[in-house]
């Protein structure tokens, strides 16, 4: 899963391709586009808040649970 | 009072106080005016009772002070101390209404000897360690710029963890915290928190790990300080911050962990980053995303402009589908549109060659330039430097 993180770390990227002066329209059309969607689902995921609070459970047999912690 | 101690003088009337005024006015003002203290000294007499409350005097050279200590701390402390043990005690001075005795009321006991074992155990720990490399600033991580996903090494029924998810709520909203439960005082604590430790680098995914707890007394943290506590913290696999809710002790893990943060609240600050700043990190983004796709203007004006249609109209349609929740999305990206920026009045200069001109230095003395606006295009001139 992509994190805002990854986000913004290639919306960076993105503009500062943008940026340069060697991008030719339809590669910095695209890459605008790009950017565009990538804005919206860093912005929707912040706006999400969904705050998880899960505890580690260790079973008997060594796996691993993870359960809802009510915060 | 220059009035009463007249009539008292000459006969007891009004003014007299009942021995128990006396004491408990007296009580009242000790009880008052003191914070819980440390107080060093030597025992003599310790009497347990058949009610299990300990009862002993203190004394130095000079003084000596009755204490008492209620059964529940007496329990706490172990073995009744033998007439001559050097201790510290805590607690609180009071008066005996009864008695009208001034006491010491002490919630803890520790003989002086066992501070020192414990200080001679810390200082073994710490030169190990230091042997070992494990306070090396070089092995200190930093901390990841953006998290997601946090590791919380702590008690689940303490008061750090409130505090860290109080202030993740606030600072980084859409997190992930991943809580293992561990001892963090009393017998077992040291392995529980070995487990937990080794536990966080099973988990996928995590980004920073929190070891913690809230404020305690000094002997509390003694876990803090195990040898095998802070080589297991040495392992985990992400960047971690020690938070023993003490401002002024420094635990080993302190020094362990690639951060030492003074209580739970700072380490969860340390962790996130703040939102609102991400926020106004994806609007400049989003600015410069806008600038730079004007930039390419000179390349085809309408292509762009269909383009920016083309983009509005999607936009559009998502916001049909949602425009509640991307309301704020819309009007930035509105002002994203290049036509949009034209239309608010902005003008894009380019030389005679197409090229966008964006410095002083591009424009000639006398040079021909032309002005894209909002509808069209505008021959211009830049004015002959004045003779």
């Amino acid at each position: 899963m992509t994190t805002i993180a990854d986000e913004l770390t290639r919306l960076e990227e993105i503009v500062r391709q943008l940026e340069a002066d060697d991008v030719e329209l339809d590669a910095a059309l695209a890459l605008f586009e790009e950017g565009v969607a990538r804005l919206r689902a860093a912005r929707e995921r912040l706006a999400a808040a969904d705050l998880k609070v899960q505890t580690v459970l260790e079973e008997a047999d060594g796996e691993l649970r993870l359960q809802d912690l009510d915060g | 009072m220059a009035l009463s101690f007249h009539s008292a003088l000459i006969a007891p009337t009004d003014d007299v106080w009942s021995v128990s005024q006396l004491t408990t006015a007296a009580k009242r003002i000790v009880e008052g005016e003191f914070m819980p203290m440390w107080v060093r000294g030597e025992v003599v007499g310790c009497k347990v009772w058949p009610s299990g409350h300990w009862y002993f005097n203190l004394r130095d050279a000079v003084s000596q002070v009755r204490c008492c200590m209620w059964k529940r701390e007496a329990t706490r402390a172990g073995k009744p101390p033998a007439d001559g043990t050097e201790v510290f005690v805590l607690g609180k001075p009071g008066i005996y209404e009864v008695k009208g005795e001034f006491q010491f009321n002490v919630s803890r006991l520790i003989p002086t000897a066992a501070i020192g074992q414990a200080q001679q155990e810390l200082e073994r720990v710490k030169a190990l360690l230091h042997r070992d490399g494990l306070f090396d600033a070089a092995r200190k991580r930093p901390l990841p710029a953006l998290a997601a996903t946090l590791a919380v090494v702590t008690s689940t029924a303490g008061a750090a963890l409130r505090d860290i998810i109080t202030v993740t709520r606030r600072r980084w909203p859409c997190a992930r915290v991943l809580v293992i439960n561990a001892r963090v005082q009393g017998d077992g604590a040291a392995e529980s928190l070995v487990q937990a430790l080794r536990l966080v680098n099973r988990l996928p995914a995590v980004d920073v790990c929190i070891l913690g707890r809230g404020g305690g007394d000094r002997e509390d943290l003694v876990a803090f300080n195990a040898e095998t506590v802070c080589r297991a913290l040495a392992e985990v696999r992400v960047p971690t911050i020690s938070a023993v809710g003490h401002e002024t002790d420094v635990s080993l893990t302190d020094l362990v962990a690639d951060v030492r943060a003074a209580t739970p609240s700072a380490a969860a600050e340390l962790a996130w980053t703040d939102h609102r700043e991400v926020v106004r990190q994806l609007d400049d983004l989003a600015a410069r995303l806008a600038g730079g796709l004007a930039g390419r203007t000179r390349l085809g004006t309408e292509q762009i402009e269909r383009a920016a249609d083309r983009l509005q109209a999607a936009v559009g349609a998502v916001l049909e589908r949602r425009r509640q929740r991307l309301g704020r999305l819309a009007a930035q990206l509105d002002a994203l549109s290049p036509v949009r920026v034209l239309q608010r009045g902005y003008a894009v200069p380019s030389g005679a060659d197409g090229r966008v001109l964006k410095r002083r230095a591009e424009f000639l003395p006398g040079a021909p330039f032309t002005l894209r606006v909002a509808d069209g295009s505008v021959d211009a001139r830049v004015e002959p430097p004045p003779r």
